[in-house]
């Protein structure tokens, strides 16, 4: 091993150990940092907000415990803000796991103040279907035959947050937090384009510039919650201190070291290539 | 009991956290029994999962609860199995025809929506007028998205070489580019380290107690 490739690997690991170190205080000691509230959001937030009272708003949780960090909150958040306006929640899944965070979700909410609320009345989770795109375009024809019973085999007929939903048509609005295909797409696709339902979303970091391109003057999407930071501004705009607003101090932090760990790293590719120059010259 | 479980699950979470993190110092057989592990884990939950939550809840117990209404699942339930003949060599050429009917169905439904959302809704998304914006900086906005979808599509033009004059939108379509890149840079070290603060939450939440 050269003695340049040891230093370049040893450097590495100090990376690694700073960024653990920088994200790990944050967390301990937080800083209280403000989140600025960003249009996309705003926008999301609002779809729900001006949905007249109980509308029947899906969420689909399109995502698995790999990316709760940044999803979960956001679940939380809209379902909070749509009991808190009266709005029933469906819960559906295009991802396997995808049931069991909504369960996880609506627990959360459930226990942190909304214990009054009732399975069946204002919520349903009717769980996972495989098929992506096909299913949603099933949907749009006829809800039943898709989904005929809940997660607990409860016919969705029985069921009296579903009643008058007899296709996708009939749903006033539909969330999809998604971490990748099917998700969000899907949805944009069949309920935005085909049936015009009113469509938004939350997705991972990584994934939100491919769908910004939909929040646009046909509005394929109505705003979009991108990664944790989206989360963050989402628990602000309806006063709540959540998991997103204390986790964004370490982001910021991160952010911030990233920028320093950049900045050195060009200082010093361009000390090391104006070295090369000069010894060529030489 | 229930309890020790919890506890035993949390230390097991733990021990595999840190076994994929001591990848980042090197290479060593605690990442690669957690990575294993990871993987036989996750195949083996898969199939679980396909059985109790597509298989019978889809085919078996309508089936079962009403043969003659449901009949016709016998069709994708006989095309399943031929999928399932990629095991055995000699009749792995038969998994090819549900395979086939799969892809073309799928093509078959989204291509049409793929025109729909991706072209014609986008196209026409751009085609407005920014002069008629309500604010400065909606106007600014408007004329950016317009010259950058120009200039961007443009730089994708390949048949006739770009010199002079005509390599003018292309190299403002590269800037364009080159800003997106930036922007999907900075959201995916967003996500990496959402996913940092993710593990680190769950050991001094979960582990150490050290948050609340």
């Amino acid at each position: 091993m050269t003695q340049d490739l040891k230093k370049t690997q040893f450097e590495r690991r100090i990376i690694f150990l700073t960024l653990f170190i920088v994200v790990t205080l944050p967390l301990i000691f937080p800083l209280g940092l403000k989140t600025e509230i960003t249009p996309l959001v705003q926008n999301a937030y609002d779809m729900i907000e001006t949905a007249p009272d109980s509308s029947r708003i899906i969420i689909s949780f399109d995502y698995d415990p790999s990316t709760i960090t940044e999803l979960q909150p956001m679940a939380q958040a809209i379902i909070e803000h749509c009991w808190r306006r009266g709005h029933k929640v469906i819960a559906t899944a295009l991802w396997p796991q995808g049931a069991s965070m909504a369960d996880a979700a609506f627990s959360f909410v459930i226990e942190n103040g909304y214990k009054d609320k009732q399975y069946g009345v204002d919520y349903v989770n009717l769980g996972y279907k495989p098929g992506g795109t096909v299913t949603l375009q099933a949907l749009g024809r006829d809800f039943q035959t898709i989904f005929p019973s809940d997660m607990k085999g409860t016919p969705i007929s029985e069921i009296p947050a579903m009643q008058g939903i007899a296709k996708l048509g009939d749903i006033d609005a539909v969330m999809s937090l998604s971490a990748g295909d099917p998700g969000l797409m899907a949805w944009i696709m069949v309920a935005s384009d085909k049936y015009k339902v009113k469509v938004s979303g939350g997705t991972t970091a990584i994934s939100a510039p491919g769908f910004l391109t939909y929040v646009n003057k046909n509005q394929q999407l109505i705003g979009l919650l991108g990664g944790l930071k989206a989360a963050s501004e989402y628990e602000k705009l309806i006063g709540v201190k959540g998991k997103a607003t204390v986790n964004m101090d370490a982001q910021s932090v991160a952010h911030v070291l990233i920028l320093v760990f950049i900045t050195i790293g060009n200082i010093k590719a361009f000390r090391i290539r104006r070295k090369t120059r000069n010894a060529q010259m030489n | 009991m229930l309890q020790f479980m919890n506890v035993f699950g949390i230390w097991l979470g733990v021990f595999f956290t840190f076994s994929i993190f001591s990848f980042l110092y090197k290479d060593n057989p605690f990442y690669k029994l957690s990575e294993q592990i990871f993987v036989g884990l996750s195949a083996g939950y898969w199939f679980i999962y396909t059985i109790y939550y597509v298989m019978i809840p889809n085919l078996f117990s309508k089936l079962i609860g009403d043969f003659n209404a449901n009949a016709i699942l016998l069709i994708p339930g006989f095309l399943g199995l031929l999928m399932l003949l990629r095991i055995i060599p000699k009749l792995q050429w038969i998994s090819r025809y549900p395979l086939s009917l799969v892809i073309a169905t799928t093509a078959g439904v989204s291509i049409v929506l793929s025109l729909q959302t991706n072209i014609m809704q986008q196209i026409t998304a751009t085609m407005f007028n920014p002069f008629a914006a309500e604010t400065t900086s909606q106007m600014i906005g408007g004329l950016l998205l317009i010259i950058g979808t120009i200039c961007g599509i443009y730089f994708f033009y390949f048949s006739k070489k770009q010199e002079g004059l005509s390599a003018i939108p292309s190299k403002i379509g590269i800037w364009f580019l080159m800003l997106s890149f930036g922007a999907s840079f900075g959201y995916t070290v967003m996500a990496r380290i959402s996913l940092l603060i993710g593990r680190l939450d769950f050991l001094l939440k979960d582990w150490l107690h050290l948050i609340k």
